[in-house]
């Protein structure tokens, strides 16, 4: 099947049909899941403090999601309103806005301590109306999103480029709009596995900032997408996820905030971004007698 | 539209478009997790004056002072009031209209639109 950019508008191809897949196309909900647990990984934000995040081409909300299972609070924006109103009716918590990226992103400067988008960007890259210029739009696009987000934060924006041209298009808007950072390859010797995420840091140019390292980059990633531990890795986490989900028997397993399995999986999060984290034990996350 | 996101958007094509001013609203309560750490945390990032006004313009009772406490991180009371207005509070349908330009955008089914 050709590329959904290349069928119909965002805005008539993510329709019902499409946004019901989101709910139950199990698949693809623990694709996109696992790239947004990605993502937020990338971000780096500061251990254990909750933070406001925004989710471009939030669609139904499974990428909000996995930032709600971590204690943050984000808004998201799409140009569907079916996969906005799938959103809704699924009672996710964060903020939901009808916007089209292309015209830019409406919020007050330097609010949000970081910013993902899972699968959407690449949709700038086409014209759909005469008026639309794609490198226009990205643009629009890039020099918003740099002043809706905090000096110092990042964004991480995991997208799906149709050849170097797009890729090189797309990177070079985004430095264009003063963005420090770049692209992080995901098993790049996988055909199925590799992803691309762009990894931005909205200046001022920061000595500390590293960019993450890719996974599966070893050559361990043979592309048959079966055998190396990373890749396998990746597969777990979005399968533990999916688990979690299908416990809730129909409605949203959301695993309470502070819970020992909130607080496990989270440390085991950090521990993924090379953090030290104590291990864990009997007294994980128990509660502890008030001091005085 | 819950009144933490309204405090955010600004009006499509007008850098002075804030904030949008809510009419015709038709609202709804629900009941979310009270976390103090993260409504203390956005206390900063708020703009006071624009949320009193929106409550105004809902109608919606509150406790919320005039201004920010001194020392809101500690205060509980409140962060809870506070935490109600801002994600318990949602806009199911009504207009937004731009202080600068007069454009309006509806709300449906509790979803803003600016396009
Ligand atoms: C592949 S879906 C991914 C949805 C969600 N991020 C996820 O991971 O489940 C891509 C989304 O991008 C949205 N999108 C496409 N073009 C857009 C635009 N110009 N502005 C905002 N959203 C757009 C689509 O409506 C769709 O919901």
């Amino acid at each position: 099947m050709s590329r959904p950019e290349l069928q119909a508008p965002a805005e008539i191809f993510y329709g019902e049909q499409e946004a019901s897949k989101y709910l139950h196309n199990s698949r693809m909900i623990e694709v996109q899941a696992s790239m947004a647990e990605r993502a937020l990984e990338m971000l780096c934000l500061p251990e254990g403090a909750p933070a406001l995040l925004l989710d471009v081409g939030c669609g139904t909300g499974l990428s909000g999601e996995v930032l709600e299972e971590e204690g943050h609070w984000w808004v998201g924006t799409d140009i569907s309103r079916h996969m906005l109103a799938t959103a809704q009716e699924r009672g996710v918590e964060g903020g939901l806005v009808h916007d089209d990226m292309g015209c830019g992103l409406h919020f007050r400067d330097g609010l949000f301590d970081g910013a993902i988008s899972i699968s959407a960007i690449q949709w700038l890259c086409h014209a759909e109306t005469s008026e639309h210029n794609p490198r226009k739009r990205l643009a629009v696009f890039f020099a918003s999103l740099y002043k809706a987000l905090r000096r110092g934060a990042r964004a991480v924006l995991q997208f799906y480029p149709q050849n170097p041209e797009q890729l090189q298009l797309i990177t070079a808007s985004a430095m264009r709009a003063g963005f420090g950072g770049g692209l992080v390859v995901d098993f790049p010797h996988s055909t199925r596995a590799k992803k691309y995420f762009l990894c931005l840091l909205a200046g001022p140019a920061d000595p500390t900032f590293a960019m993450p390292n890719a996974l599966g980059a070893d050559g361990a990633g043979d592309g048959d997408g079966d055998g190396d531990g990373a890749r396998a890795h990746v597969q777990n986490v979005g399968r533990s996820r999916q688990h979690a989900r299908r416990a809730g028997a129909g409605k949203r397993a959301r695993t309470p905030i502070k819970s020992r399995d909130w607080v496990v999986r989270k440390k085991e999060s950090q521990r993924r971004q090379g953090k030290a984290v104590r291990d864990d034990s009997k007294y994980t996350a128990r509660s502890r007698r008030p001091k005085f | 539209m819950k009144l933490l996101t309204h405090n955010m958007l600004t009006s499509p094509g007008n850098a002075r478009g804030f904030p949008l001013k809510i009419e015709g609203a038709t609202v709804e309560e629900v009941e979310t997790d009270f976390n103090a750490e993260f409504i203390s945390r956005m206390v900063a990032k708020l703009e006071w004056d624009a949320l009193l006004g929106a409550l105004q313009q809902l109608g919606v009772a509150h406790q919320l002072p005039s201004a920010v406490p001194d020392k809101y991180a500690e205060d509980e009371a409140f962060l809870k009031a506070l935490h109600h207005v801002l994600v318990e509070v949602e806009v199911m349908e009504g207009e937004l209209v731009c202080p600068e330009t007069a454009k309006r955008f509806p709300v449906k089914g509790g979803i803003p639109s600016l396009i």
